[in-house]
This record gives C-alpha cells, structure tokens and sequence, in this order.
C-alpha cells in the first residue's frame, strides 16, 4: 500500500465530501433549531410554582445530562422500534440531540435570567407592570443578550458532536468518510479531511462567538481582564 | 425474559465492561490534568513561539470533533508506521482533547488570582518558587475545580466514545449484547444507568469533596 498522503485521492473524493459535508451543517442546524425549543420547555418546567414539576425537571435535565449522547442515540434508535414507533435515523438523531442539547439550553436560559438583577423586577413591580409586560419589554431584552455566547457556544458544540449520528447511519460528513475509506481501504485522506473541514468551519466560529462575548461583557459593563 | 433474568445473564458483561470504562476515565483524567497544566501555562507565557504552539494546540483539538480525533489516531497513525493499542489510542485521544478544554480552565484560573497576590508575595521578599507554591497555587484550586469538574463529567460521558475504536467497554459490551439478544430497551437502559450512577453518586460527590477541600485551604470553607 502507498505511504503518505495522495493528493490526487483526497482531490478524487473532495466533491463528495463537500456534499456530505452540507449534511451535517444541515443536521447541526436542524438539531440546534429542536434544541432551543425544547430548553424553552425545561426552563418552563424549572420555573412553574409547582414543587413537584420542578423536581420532576431537575432530575430528567440531570440524567440526561449525565449519560453519554452516544448511548442516548443508540437508545432511541434501537428502543423505539420495540414499542412500534419507527423513525428513520435522521429523526432519531434530531430527536436526541434536540433533547440533549436542550438540556444544557436550559441551563443558559436560566442563568441568563437570574443574570437580570432583581431590582429591575423591583422596579416593574413598583410601576405596576404585567408580568407578561415586565418579561417581554424589561427582562427578555436583557436577558438575550446574557444568553449569547452560551447559545453560541452549543451550536459549536452540537456540530462537533454530529459525527456521532453516523453509528446510526445518518449520511453526514465521518459517515461518508469512513464510507469512501472503507471502499478504497485508504482512511488517511478521508479522516484527515473531516478534519479539516471541522477545523474550517468551526475555528471561525468559535471565535466568532468569542468576539460576541467580548462585545456583550462590555456592552453589559463587565470587561474581561 | 424478565428484567431480572436479562441481569442475571448478563449483568457480569456488563459490570466488566464498566470496569474497563473506569479505566479509560483514570488514565485519561491523569492524562488531561497534566496537559492541561503544562499547556494552561504555555498560554501564559511571553515567549511568542510557546505561546503560539500552545494557542496553536488548544485551537485545533477543539476544533476538530473528538470522535474524528479518535478515530484518526486509531486508524490513520498506522499509515505513518505508528500503531496504537485501542486503549491507548482513546486514552490518548480524549486525554489530548479534554487537555486543551482544560488548558484554558488553568489559564483563566491563574489569570483570576488578583495582582495584589503576586505583588504581596513580591514585596515580602519570596521566592519565585515559594510565592507559586504557598501563594498562588492554592488561591487556584478553589477558582478552576468548579468548571474542571463539569468537564470531568463531559469526559466520563465522552468514554462512551472508545467503544468505538474498539475498546471492550461498558457501551461497547451494551452494544454487544443488543446485538445477541435484541433486548434494546434493558441493555441501552442499564447502560445509560450505569453511566447516570456513575456520574451522580459517586464522580461528582468526589469532585464536590476536592472542591471544598480547597476552599477550606484557603480559608473560604464552611468549617
């Protein structure tokens, strides 16, 4: 077999890649749209004056905060069928990172708006606004702004776990490198690229999210260092 | 098959491959802590070639996902004439990986002890050595164990990732036997309790105790 890295072979498979890798900005997306939807729903859960719901909450967030996604995933894709609920892979997949990442969604949420100090609750108290009012014009729109770079944070986070739907057989990008590595037997050229198409698009990213960090400290009048 | 009969016939499988989980985690969590600490203060040095190669480190093992960073240094290092055992290449990989996330925690750790410390300990007359010893490390304790040990639970769960490499662990043991048995429900459910059990009641309580203990070092514990 020939050592080294052979051009011509990663340049042979690059429009393949290309096009898988469009699925898994595809799946990222989608999984992090399921995601902050259903942080909405546990910071709910958290935030309901019954005593039960919100113990109820904390110990799903909890455990599934604490399992490996991995084993979630197998978990929905091999269990659900038992109970005569068939979904493709891509379903499943969305379905468990929605729920995984949510969790960890709702965690941001939270802090974001116990980041809004209590005298602003005070204060609309004092002027005799709604609570729908109060959240909507006085907490919500600076409580957003707390939230950002954790939000930004996750979505780097969820397109760097999307490898993992490919032990279920979603056709994202490892899945279709370990597809095109197993049919020419050469793993080199297909890994290394997946690892540089991450690197591309998740270095900028991250600092992109980091830039927005800084902005938003000093917007809120906390300057780093 | 009842719940109980499913244990009895392959609860012994299940609890050896939770052996070798733990394990992977050790190995990986003395492998993480040491890169962590040695690229934490490369960051922080003033020699731009140091500081670049750790900047340079820390940016590309977060960048890439860690199943790709697994799986190359399992499959794609024996093409470069390096061939690694299973175990040591996930060791290797997640150690490598969590490293870099926990490079920045020391970073930002040493970065949060105020400056008075240092120019106290200056002022008295220490020695660089005695003022890193006495003074600063132990102010960094109670400031980095916090995120460290949420990160600590991400690489618990991220071992899930070795079984696929090839590494006989408990997931890998859990896929297994679905595959036997097709009893997807009791071996993915066990599993993922396992791993819940192993998380919740015993690596983070560790975690909480090292947590107060170095608050209490420097005088912030509860008594």
């Amino acid at each position: 077999m020939e050592m080294g890295f052979r051009w011509d072979f990663a340049y042979e498979i690059l429009p393949q890649m290309l096009w898988a890798t469009l699925n898994t900005i595809i799946a990222a997306g989608v999984g992090y749209a399921i995601a902050l939807v259903v942080g909405l729903f546990f910071l709910l859960g958290q935030r309901t004056p019954f005593k039960i719901v919100n113990i109820i909450n904390r110990e799903i967030v909890e455990f599934v905060r604490s399992t490996p996604l991995l084993i979630q995933l197998f978990f929905v894709y091999f269990v659900l069928p038992q109970f005569g609920i068939t979904l493709s892979a891509w379903l499943c997949g969305m379905i468990t990172i929605g729920l995984h990442f949510g969790t960890y969604l709702s965690e941001v949420y939270r802090g974001a708006l116990e980041g809004v100090p209590k005298t602003q609750w005070e204060a609309c108290r004092a002027l005799n606004f709604s609570t729908i009012y109060t959240y909507r014009r006085i907490v919500l729109p600076q409580a957003f702004p707390i939230a950002i770079p954790g939000m930004g944070n996750y979505l780097v986070g969820i397109f760097k776990d999307t490898p993992l739907l490919s032990t279920i057989g979603v056709a994202e990008l490892f899945h279709a490198a370990t597809a095109v590595g197993g049919y020419n037997y050469r793993y080199l050229e297909p890994y290394t690229m997946v690892g540089i198409i991450f690197l591309i698009l998740s270095v900028p990213a991250a600092m992109w999210v980091r830039r927005l960090e800084t902005k938003v400290n000093l917007a809120q009048g906390k300057i780093k260092q | 098959m009842s719940y109980f009969a499913f244990l009895a016939e392959h609860g012994t499988t299940l609890l050896l491959g939770t052996v070798t989980t733990i394990k992977v985690l050790v190995c990986s969590i003395i492998l993480y802590v040491i890169i962590s600490m040695i690229f934490g203060l490369m960051r922080l040095s003033k020699n731009p070639i140091i500081q670049g190669t750790a900047t340079v480190y820390i940016e590309f093992f977060r960048g890439t996902s860690l199943l790709v960073q697994l799986f190359w240094a399992y499959y794609v290092l024996p093409f470069f004439g390096i061939s690694l055992e299973a175990f040591t290449a996930g060791v290797a990989a997640l150690g490598l990986n969590f490293g870099a996330y926990g490079a920045e925690i020391v970073r930002g750790g040493i970065l949060a002890v105020p400056k008075g410390q240092w120019e106290a300990a200056h002022a008295l007359n220490f020695s660089p050595a005695k003022r890193i010893k006495r003074i600063i490390i132990p102010q960094i304790f109670p400031i980095i164990l916090p995120p460290a040990a949420n990160l600590t639970v991400e690489l618990l769960k991220a071992t899930a990732l070795v079984a696929l490499v090839t590494v006989v662990d408990l997931t890998f043991e859990a896929k297994q036997i679905n595959s036997i048995t097709w009893l997807s429900a009791q071996c993915f459910g066990t599993a993922l309790l396992i791993y819940y059990f192993m998380a919740r009641f015993a690596l983070v309580p560790f975690l909480r105790w090292l947590e107060v203990l170095a608050a209490k070092k420097v005088g912030r514990g509860k008594a």
